[in-house]
């Protein structure tokens, strides 16, 4: 299983019957393939939509039927569509159970940094800032390490921030770990690692939860 | 009362260089592509744009950027367009991306006579940098300040003569807002019907924001990101 999927795979276990949630792009958008089974919930893309479903065949594809990511989806039962400034009311007035997004650094006091590069990329926040801010709960879904082998985790952010201690979990292929007022608290490595292993790739400070789990990625419910 | 107006070219033809224009559409879902073409074929310029995104390389708002038309930009999310990208790292655009729900918001506020309001979004961050900001009830909350425009460019599915609207799936995004925070709001529809026709239940802005209004000619509707089966994203 690569990292992605065992990432996308231990979010989805967190989902509850009835959640609204938003996705960011890309490895969060994953998801939506491990919904447990015999739970109802409902995928809001920020341009517009409650109720997304899964991606069409390239013949059903409908140019005014898409998801933030500009990719096209497909309505399921019960969908809804609206504007922008109301699809942002909902996220911004606590009405979201869930938002999971990506993240270029995430630090100890659970800052995140997502959006720009000074001087190298110019692409822009969208609707993160606005979803970190107002869902109920922040989860960052990335790959431990860059390409390069640095830690995403660090002491503090260096880029500029999307904001400020706005972030609950990061997960990553590595570990689950949770921002708590004293710092970040790995509760979850996967299997076959050890704490020590987690620590060594991380330039964060990490605490060590006392009932520290192996990060099970099966199906939850069965 | 009849807001049809023959031509896509006689729509815009007032609209002067420098004039702050904005545009509804999410990428290149639910732009006004007819009245950006007829814009383009004008060739005014600093133009100062406000939109969620600006369009891709060759395509929506891209073209304007490519005409250099544009003098600056509010957005969101640029990403799509590496042109932009340049010219705003040699600084040869005034580029200032807000967050996506504040951008709606700064226009609602800008159609409801609100002048400024008050939102945690982007507390902490550039964004708040030269803003005022208050505690309400023990959160701290950033100022910000309403948006209006010279000209709203709307695409919309279907509307009658006398304005009111309705629009398909997410190609409603901005357009239905920004049609409510300019002088002059130009309208774009695929479909034109008799009053009447549209059930008032389902209006969506209703034609007192709307000055004029065209039937779009031709509409490409590209479809922006590749497609990928089963909701698995690169």
């Amino acid at each position: 299983m690569i990292g992605k999927e065992r990432i996308a795979r231990r979010i989805a276990r967190e989902l509850k019957d009835g959640f609204y949630v938003n996705l960011g792009i890309g490895l969060p958008t994953m998801i939506t393939s491990y919904v447990p089974e015999g739970i109802d919930v409902t995928f809001q893309s920020e341009n517009g939509m409650l109720g997304v479903g899964p991606s069409p065949t390239d013949e059903q594809a409908d140019p005014d039927l898409i998801n933030a990511g500009k990719q096209p989806v497909t309505e399921l039962p019960g969908c809804s569509f609206f504007g922008s400034e109301e699809s942002f009311a909902m996220i911004r007035g606590g009405h979201m159970d869930m938002s999971v997004l990506g993240a270029m650094q995430v630090d100890e006091q659970g800052n995140l940094a997502n959006w720009t590069i000074p001087g190298k990329m110019v692409k822009g926040m969208g609707g993160a800032m606005d979803l970190v801010a107002g869902a109920r709960r922040v989860i960052v879904a990335m790959e431990h390490q860059t390409k390069d082998g640095a830690s995403r985790i660090l002491k503090a952010c260096t880029l500029p921030l999307t904001g400020k201690r706005v972030v609950h979990d990061i997960v990553t292929e590595l570990c689950w770990i949770r921002v708590v007022p004293e710092g970040l608290l790995l509760t979850e490595v996967a299997e076959g690692l050890d704490a020590a292993d987690v620590i060594a790739r991380t330039e964060a400070k990490l605490l060590i939860a006392p009932d520290l789990r192996v990060m099970s990625v099966a199906a939850s419910g069965q | 009362m009849n807001k049809i107006v023959q031509s896509v070219d006689a729509a815009v033809a007032d609209i002067a260089s420098g004039s702050t224009i904005m545009l509804g559409g999410f990428g290149l879902c639910g732009i006004p592509e007819n009245l950006i073409a007829a814009l383009v074929r004008r060739r005014i310029t600093g133009l100062h744009t406000i939109s969620n995104n600006m369009g891709v390389d060759g395509f929506g708002m891209g073209l304007m950027l490519e005409a250099g038309m544009i003098a600056s930009h509010i957005g969101s999310y640029v990403g799509e367009n590496r042109k932009l990208e340049s010219l705003v790292l040699r600084n040869e655009l005034d580029l200032t991306l807000i967050p996506q729900g504040t951008l709606a918001e700064r226009i609602r506020a800008g159609g409801a006579g609100i002048p400024a309001f008050y939102v945690p979004t982007g507390l902490g961050t550039v964004v708040a940098d030269g803003k005022e900001t208050r505690e309400i009830d023990g959160r701290e909350y950033v100022m910000e300040r309403a948006l209006h425009a010279d000209v709203a460019l709307i695409k919309a599915w279907r509307g009658d003569r006398y304005g009111n609207l309705i629009y398909r799936k997410t190609a409603r995004n901005f357009n239905p807002v920004m049609a409510t925070a300019a002088d002059l709001t130009i309208v774009e529809v695929e479909e034109l019907v008799e009053p009447g026709m549209l059930d008032p239940d389902q209006i969506v802005t209703p034609g007192i924001y709307v000055k004029r209004i065209i039937v779009g000619e031709a509409y490409r509707k590209p479809i922006e990101s590749k497609f990928i089966q089963s909701g698995g994203a690169a």
